[in-house]
């Protein structure tokens, strides 16, 4: 066995992988393994009884979205009894921003790797305020998640159909070079997602008014483009998994209790996990770090891929989240290539003389040197439904990554 | 009672981060109780209004910034609001952004490419690590850690010859390279000397002197104090000679040491010979073994090795043996001393001993070197035929040569013997004409061993003075004319002696790398920072690296990770 010879194929696989945004469909449909009582949700997988508030809130949300209970208090006592299942977002191809629960008629979106045919799926994006994600469940929020699967979802879904897909890797290159990192900044990238697809929806759409509302609320949206983007860098990373001696980090995710990651050269559904880590940030207006809730969601896979916290050197409008200079948003990149295992070939970062983004986070690296991955992140309010409370910087436990070595060490008899 | 006063600015867009931060600075000024700082949209007004932050009757657009502040009193709302512009262009100051710090030696490679050494001063455990990784990144390493051990430090060692590296160390104090001091180093000027040291404050020493004598360096190339053990075989001096011989900027070497092991001694001065410039050796506590070997010269101070090196600068032609004596191919075989006199034959074995090593004999240098049979030599061997072994019934080999002409017909025998080096004893009291019964043996052996066994030479100190009975005139070329060749001491022949077997080996490591070598020193340093102050001070190049042991610590994960490592050679 050589190692680095199998990093090298894991991460060659990740990053030459070409995530192409190619549907919108029901979750049921396309999602492997999906069902009517599955509630998919972020992170490792987790019982009830240890969920935290927010992931409460999205599973008690999404079973009144889906008619399985018809109230809080009953949802609350079905999920206690085990009426419904839940399982991680990962074990089925796909990944949701914070709470991430995604339920089986939510529309969702269908990201293909055209280079090895894995497919990955994220859900629809809220846009902000009260939404599930972050646990609401108010009838405003199901009311919008309605609308979304119903009108912005078929809208999405015929305008994908009538093309040939939104090349993502494509999206999210230049998204780098025009000031996100892909994961807490998506300005850019969400206006180019607009771009390419409201053509689409404009051929698509009959009904003005629907094609007005539509093109509003993805417009409005900063972060309508987080979800495909995920997907896509679920698509790049589940192409790196399963490569036997590799080292390589495949997923980093947290659901609100515990945060976990995976392994290329590990077991499919190997976790390691810790408790999770209260992200530490700025905050909105009448919050403060007491409200945050430990870190939640499947963002994180886009720091897995080599983008977000990884790619902050590009991003200079956002820079006091990493200590308030352009040269500090440099240094928190040229940290990261102290772990990684590869430069991308495809995301490049002009501040660094388009130097490929650190890509591949290598297990071995991360226990040597003990520096963790830094992650961007919204942060999210302990109780259920009060909703994001500010954004910041998180890093994973470094116990997991010492536990993952323990364990490669174990399997391949080091 | 509480206040609340707001102000909006139309079509002023900041970044919400912008904005995060804003408020953050108000809720820091005095009276303040609360601040909300947001672009007006119905959903950020929402969630002033769920924190009681949105007055009543604002009028803002959701393209405005609207700014609301909640102060104990009038006054420290209006003064927090007064201070918002201040704050939007707060910037830190300039001295608080930091050069990233890498954590790892390839991290600091990416940032320094042409850094061409690693300085390591982390504790001894870790440091063949580091200095193993650093000459896979193919930089030479300048080792300051002590309690390396031994294995090592000869692993550390072989590999970087292999690769045409230099490990300087462990526990190297000092080096200057390129008028660059790593380490404890003096301030010297650069110059046409270089320093070949096996001790750090030998070589500081030496370098200050020669400083201050007018000189100086080209490079001081530190070894650590066992590289000139016998187990690691002065391997980084073997390579720091040899490329100090190759440098043109290089005119004179100086070559400082505790006593090296004998076996060790006698190759580098070997070595020392084949540079052809001249080396001053100063191996402190050791014998020196003459003034004087061809291009050697030996001091007994380590002031003195400064002023003989700074001497050698200005002196041309210092060759006092001409290099026309010597044939084109040294000498080959054993060397066979048969001496009548005692003194003479020691101080010819302690001149020698630095360049043939062992010299066995019936009245050795040291014990190991005895000869188990007087009547038989063994390898190099030089015998005191006048030792009173041989004496009994018997008289004097400075009155009877018939002793040393049987010894010397019974060495000639032995093909393996190359030289036959004696001695010639005139005056009152000796036999009348020593050379007239030696000559023609001479000449018989040498035509023989021609025609058979291979060629034989033979040298001849011949003492004695124009007053003489014997005529030195005529003992002289009569000897010269039989195809001796004739020394009238015994230093002068010593030095003829060493040259004759002083071997001109091919060189069998890989060459360091001259040219690298004289390029501008960038330096990667991990371990102590005031090596990479003392590096930048200097104006060269460096990154330090922020070094902490692998694993935290953690020697089980550390070992593991060891392992994992290696793996690329399977």
């Amino acid at each position: 066995m050589n190692i680095d010879n199998a990093n090298t194929t894991a991460v060659n696989r990740m990053m030459e992988a070409r995530p192409i945004l190619k549907a919108v469909a029901p979750a049921k449909d396309v999602i492997p393994g999906m069902k009517d009582n599955l509630f998919l949700h972020a992170g490792p997988p987790i019982e009830w009884a240890r969920m935290s508030g927010p992931l409460r809130g999205a599973i008690v949300g999404a079973m009144l979205f889906e008619g399985v209970a018809a109230s809080e208090a009953e949802a609350t006592r079905m999920a206690e009894r085990g009426e419904v299942e839940f399982d991680s977002c990962h074990h089925h191809g796909a990944v949701g921003p914070m709470a991430g629960v995604t339920s089986a008629s939510m529309k969702v979106y269908v990201v293909e790797n055209a280079e090895r045919g894995n497919r990955a799926f994220s859900n629809l994006n809220e846009g902000y305020g009260k939404v599930l994600r972050y646990g609401a469940y108010s009838d405003e929020v199901l009311k919008k998640l309605h609308w979304m699967n119903d009108v912005l979802g078929v809208a999405l879904a015929d305008a994908l159909a009538s093309s040939s897909g939104i090349d993502m890797r494509a999206l999210i290159a230049e998204a780098l070079h025009m000031g996100d990192e892909g994961h807490n900044r998506n300005k850019a990238g969400s206006l180019l997602y607009l771009k390419l697809i409201a053509p689409l929806i404009a051929k698509v759409v009959k009904d003005d008014s629907v094609e007005s509302e539509v093109l509003q609320f993805l417009g409005d949206n900063a972060l309508s483009v987080l979800n495909p983007v995920m997907a896509a860098c679920k698509a790049m990373t589940d192409a790196a998994h399963g490569v036997e001696g590799s080292t390589i980090v495949t997923t980093m995710a947290r659901n609100g209790t515990d945060f976990g990651i995976r392994v290329s050269g590990l077991g499919e559904r190997q976790w390691f996990t810790a408790p999770a880590e209260i992200p530490v940030g700025l905050f909105f207006s009448g919050f403060s770090q007491a409200d945050a809730n430990p870190d939640i969601g499947d963002s994180a896979i886009t720091e897995t891929a080599g983008i977000g916290g990884f790619a902050m050197a590009t991003a200079p409008a956002i820079v006091t989240f990493v200590g308030g200079t352009p040269k500090d948003a440099m240094n928190a990149t040229l940290e990261m290539y102290e772990i990684t295992f590869a430069e991308s070939k495809f995301f490049t970062m002009p501040s660094l003389e388009f130097r490929g983004t650190p890509t591949g986070i290598d297990l071995r690296k991360v226990v040597e040197l003990g520096i963790t991955p830094r992650i961007n992140t919204g942060i999210a309010h302990k109780n259920a439904g009060v909703g994001q409370v500010g954004a910041g910087l998180v890093r994973p436990p470094l116990e997991i990554f010492e536990q993952a070595l323990l364990s490669f060490a174990e399997k391949y008899d080091l | 009672m509480s206040v609340i006063k707001w102000n909006a600015r139309a079509g002023a867009y900041y970044d919400s981060v912008v904005l995060m931060q804003l408020q953050r600075g108000l809720l820091e000024l005095s009276g303040v109780l609360d601040a909300g700082v947001v672009m007006a949209t119905q959903a950020n007004r929402d969630l002033l209004a769920a924190n009681n932050l949105l007055p009543e009757n604002i009028s803002a657009n959701p393209d405005d910034l609207l700014i609301v502040v909640k102060a104990d009193d009038d006054a420290s709302a209006e003064s927090a609001i007064g201070q918002v512009d201040e704050l939007l262009t707060r910037r830190k100051s300039s001295s608080a952004q930091q050069e990233f710090r890498p954590r790892s030696l390839s991290a600091a490679v990416k940032q320094l490419p042409e850094a061409n050494w690693v300085l390591i001063s982390v504790p001894g455990r870790y440091a063949a690590g580091v200095a193993r990784e650093s000459l896979e990144l193919g930089k030479h390493v300048f080792l300051y850690s002590d309690n390396v051990s031994l294995d090592d430090e000869i692993s550390l060692k072989k590999s970087a010859r292999e690769k045409g590296l230099l490990v300087m160390g462990p526990d190297c104090g000092t080096a200057i390279i390129n008028g660059i001091g790593l380490g404890f180093a003096n301030h010297v000027r650069r110059g046409l000397i270089g320093v070949v040291g096996a001790s750090g404050t030998g070589t500081q020493a030496v370098t200050a002197q020669i400083h201050n004598l007018g000189g100086g360096i080209s490079h001081a190339i530190g070894t650590g104090g066992r590289d000139l053990k016998s187990d690691v075989g002065a391997i980084t001096a073997h390579q720091a000679l040899d490329v100090l011989a190759r440098d043109p900027d290089t005119k004179v070497i100086a070559l400082i040491s505790k006593p090296p092991s004998p076996d060790v001694a006698t190759q580098l001065i070997s070595a020392a010979q084949s540079t052809g410039k001249p080396v001053v050796v100063y191996f402190i506590g050791y014998p020196a073994p003459a003034r004087k070997i061809g291009n050697l010269w030996f001091a007994v101070s380590l002031s003195e090795a400064a002023e003989k090196a700074v001497e050698q600068l200005s002196h041309k032609g210092t060759m006092s043996v001409n290099s026309d004596q010597l044939s084109v191919s040294s000498r080959k075989g054993y060397l066979r001393g048969l001496f009548s006199g005692g003194t003479l034959a020691f101080e010819t074995m302690v001149g020698l001993q630095a360049s043939l090593s062992p010299i066995y004999s019936n009245a050795p240098i040291t014990n190991y070197q005895l000869l188990k049979d007087p009547l038989k030599s063994e390898a190099h061997s030089i015998v005191d035929l006048g030792d009173e072994f041989f004496m009994v019934g018997r008289l004097h080999p400075m009155i009877d040569n018939d002793l040393r002409i049987r010894r010397m017909k019974q060495e000639a025998a032995d093909a393996e013997v190359g030289m036959i080096l004696f001695d010639v004893v005139l005056g009152e009291g000796s036999h009348l004409d020593p050379a007239g019964e030696l000559a023609p043996v001479i000449k018989e052996i040498r035509e023989k061993r021609i025609g058979e066994l291979g060629e034989l030479e033979f040298v001849a100190i011949v003492i004695g003075t124009d007053e003489d009975p014997q005529n030195l005139q005529s003992q002289v070329s009569t000897l010269e004319e039989a195809g001796a060749k004739v020394f009238r001491t015994a230093t002068e022949a010593v030095e003829y002696v060493s040259l004759r077997f002083g071997s001109k080996k091919e060189n069998e490591f890989t060459p360091v790398n001259l040219e690298q070598l004289n390029q501008p020193l960038a330096g990667i340093n991990v371990g102590l920072e005031s090596f990479y102050e003392s590096l930048i001070a200097q104006g060269a190049q460096a990154v330090h690296v922020e070094w902490k042991p692998p694993a935290g610590g953690n020697e089980r994960l550390a070992s593991l990770l060891a392992k994992m490592k290696s793996k690329k050679e399977n």
